[in-house]
């Protein structure tokens, strides 16, 4: 281990370990957040799920997004798949069909920052309790 | 990078639950599954929810598990991590509705919490100081000893209204002013971490979750007194405790944030550990400063204070375990957002040790000036059983019990003290109409006789003969001199007594006497306890009625007072009973009767 000499040199170590704790941070307050859902069931994962949660984790991560992202399991819409929800806080959750990761860029620099809605939006015809 | 966490509760109480067994599976499990690289297991400090251990929660869902046992880890990756299905069985079930809660923010338990002292407990892994670092660890020392003079420093801690969370509440600003006002060639920090209070373990988990918070807060009470050396006394039986203080002390060196020349600059730091035997008086200053230089842990007359004569006839700062673990956040956040949280007088929060008949056994940090009622009913969940509540003890051997009619009152050092009670440490003992409370006003003075030094007479000897008395009184052969002789006694021995181990042993039977005088009246006159707890003023009958003559309490006396035929009601000989109770709990037809 490196000693830390001085107060800038513990911030920048701050700094570097941060993200550690990011989302454990995040997760205290989780309503706050846009919560993203990622169908991971069989067949969303055969779709190529995997890559697309890598992707919008990257992508929170390196532009610091306010937003937590999790799996979920099957939604329903197998012949859509990958699929990706993402609820704004006080809003109604919207979900995204046929998600690749260029889409999955999409949806974060283009509806989650500026609020511009996508193609392939899946009407919502659930309910949820 | 990972995308879940799985955090497991590394305290003691779920260790003894095969927490770490919990640990070695999850991670058999996420390898098996090949999501090794996509969620990590962490262990962490306690979450507080003894009651439901051990404790899994999943993030960044912030899925709360409860009772999680070894063989359920796998179904947690495989149906949670894999496929993002939460295992609602694991899931803690509320109480009143039935209904499974995902969210530990949704549970009653945490709802009225506000962690300080415990904000690092459950959330970071206490044996790596970089979680700590991530969570601002350190950046007050480094604020402190590179920006503000020891003055500085000390005044924004006195405006803070920061108190001794050790039992008395000494305002810990005051404290540090003092000891830096004597000049000295050497100077130390102590830290009290002798938890003694049967029931209490907030410093234990304090030290286990967070250890480098403690590490940081003597540091920077030792720049402030002008102090380099730090020790930490912490009785022998808290293992993991002292394990875990050895690996902060150790990262801390290895970083730099101990030692020689901190962050570059002037000050230099370092600590060590003095293990304690384990007895009560240690818990006083004079006597634990005593034990640490290797005489016997007996307590002195103050003054001097320690301030002035403390460790090795040095100044010397001793503080609890808890008021340290609230110091760095007063100097990130600043004097004003805590002096903003609690009552006039108390500002903050406390860490208590919820234990005894309540559903939610465990460790909360509730803000001053909280009701004993949001404690027990809110954040404890109510009496076990649906029982009725008696009362509660808090401060441990050296407190009193509060009653129903102090439910409503705000909680803080000043109005407990108003109540016949004190804070302590913080153990909340509750008691249920179960309770015989000559009973419990005994088992605190037989701990005290046991854990008296012996130094001083009052101590000695008037515990001893007030626990004959209260012996007597159990055993039915009280009368109500007796009880005049108790309260003589008591008096005496709080005005008398050495040190505040002996000052406070009589505040139990004071206070039930105080607040349960017809209890002590039904044993001395009635010779009856109505709790059903003291086996000599019980009677044991035999209701004619529903025995069915099967003789098995017959057969199981032990000393032969049950006659009767085969199919026959059967009959106690009231003369020869010893009251063990043995026919009570062997009856299948509840037929015994108990008065």
């Amino acid at each position: 281990m490196t000693k830390i000499k001085s107060l800038d040199e513990l911030r920048k170590r701050k700094e570097q370990l941060e993200h550690r704790m990011e989302i454990r941070d995040k997760s205290d307050h989780p309503e706050s957040l846009v919560q993203i859902k990622v169908a991971m069931a069989t067949c969303g994962i055969a779709s190529g799920a995997r890559t697309v949660m890598n992707a919008l984790v990257e992508k929170i991560k390196k532009e610091k997004v306010p937003a937590i992202v999790t799996q979920t399991g099957c939604m329903g819409y197998c012949y859509a798949e990958p699929t990706v929800e993402v609820k704004k806080p006080g809003q109604d959750p919207i979900v995204f069909s046929y998600v690749d990761v260029k889409k999955a860029e999409e949806i974060i620099d283009k509806y989650i920052l500026n609020n511009e809605l996508l193609d392939g939006i899946l009407p919502a015809n659930y309910q949820t309790i | 990078m990972y995308k879940m966490q799985l955090l497991v509760c590394g305290g003691t109480g779920c260790r003894a639950s095969a927490s770490a067994k919990i640990v070695e599976k999850l991670n058999e499990s996420l390898k098996a599954h090949g999501l090794d690289e996509d969620a990590q297991v962490v262990t962490t400090g306690c979450f507080g929810f003894c009651e439901k251990g051990p404790i899994v929660k999943v993030i960044p869902d912030n899925t709360f598990y409860t009772e999680v046992q070894p063989e359920d880890a796998e179904e947690i990756v495989a149906e949670h991590i894999l496929k993002g299905r939460k295992v609602g069985r694991l899931l803690y079930e509320n109480p009143e509705t039935q209904e499974h809660v995902s969210d530990s923010k949704h549970m009653g338990f945490y709802q009225k919490q506000m962690r300080i002292a415990l904000k690092n407990c459950g959330v970071i892994d206490p044996e790596n100081i970089d979680e700590y670092i991530a969570r601002d660890g350190y950046s007050a020392l480094a604020q402190v000893i590179s920006d503000l003079t020891p003055q500085q420093a000390i005044d924004l801690l006195k405006q803070s209204g920061l108190r001794g969370r050790g039992g008395a509440g000494f305002p810990t600003g005051l404290k540090w002013e003092i000891t830096s006002k004597f000049t000295s060639d050497q100077k130390y920090v102590v830290c009290n971490a002798d938890e003694g209070d049967p029931g209490a373990f907030m410093d234990r988990s304090i030290l286990e979750g967070d250890p480098n918070a403690v590490i940081e807060a003597m540091a920077i009470c030792g720049y402030c007194i002008g102090a380099n050396k730090g020790l930490i006394y912490i009785r022998a039986e808290y293992p993991l405790a002292i394990r875990r203080l050895r690996i902060a002390i150790q990262q801390a060196r290895d970083y730099g944030l101990l030692g020689d020349n901190i962050l570059g600059t002037d000050f230099s730091f370092d600590m060590e550990l003095r293990y304690g035997a384990g007895a009560f008086v240690c818990g006083e200053e004079t006597a634990l400063i005593a034990s640490m230089e290797g005489n016997r842990g007996e307590p002195r007359v103050k003054p001097p204070f320690p301030a002035e004569d403390g460790y090795l006839h040095k100044p010397t700062v001793v503080n609890n375990v808890e008021t340290f673990a609230n110091v760095p956040v007063i100097f990130l956040k600043g004097p004003e957002w805590f002096s903003s949280i609690g009552t006039e007088k108390s500002k903050g929060t406390k860490v208590f040790a919820l234990a005894g008949k309540i559903n939610n056994v465990g460790l909360i940090e509730v803000p001053m000036g909280i009701t004993l009622r949001e404690i027990i009913y809110e954040i404890g969940g109510g009496i076990k059983n649906g029982k009725k509540f008696k009362a509660v003890q808090t401060g441990g051997p050296s407190g009193g019990c509060l009653t129903e009619k102090h439910l409503d009152t705000p909680i803080d050092f000043d109005s407990l003290v108003a109540a016949g009670s004190m804070m302590g440490s913080g153990g909340m003992i509750v008691m249920d109409e179960d309770d015989c409370m000559v009973s419990i006003a005994k088992f605190y003075l037989e701990f005290i006789v046991e854990e008296s030094c012996g130094k001083c007479t009052p101590c000695r000897v008037g515990n001893k003969r007030m626990l004959e008395i209260l012996e007597k009184i159990c055993k039915g052969k009280g009368s109500m001199e007796d009880l005049d002789h108790l309260r003589n006694f008591a008096n005496v021995i709080k005005d008398t007594a050495l040190c505040g181990l002996g000052q406070t042993s009589p505040n139990p039977v004071l206070s039930t006497l105080d607040n349960f005088y017809d209890e002590y009246l039904a044993h001395v006159k009635d010779k009856k306890c109505y709790a059903k707890k003291c086996k000599d003023l019980a009677t044991y009958t035999i209701i004619p009625e529903v025995c069915t003559g099967c003789t098995v309490c017959a057969k199981n006396c032990p000393v032969e007072a049950i006659t009767g035929e085969r199919r026959q009601p059967h009959f106690i000989n009231q003369d020869k009973c010893i009251r063990c109770g043995v026919c009570y709990t062997k009856c299948k037809f509840n037929a015994i009767l108990v008065q």
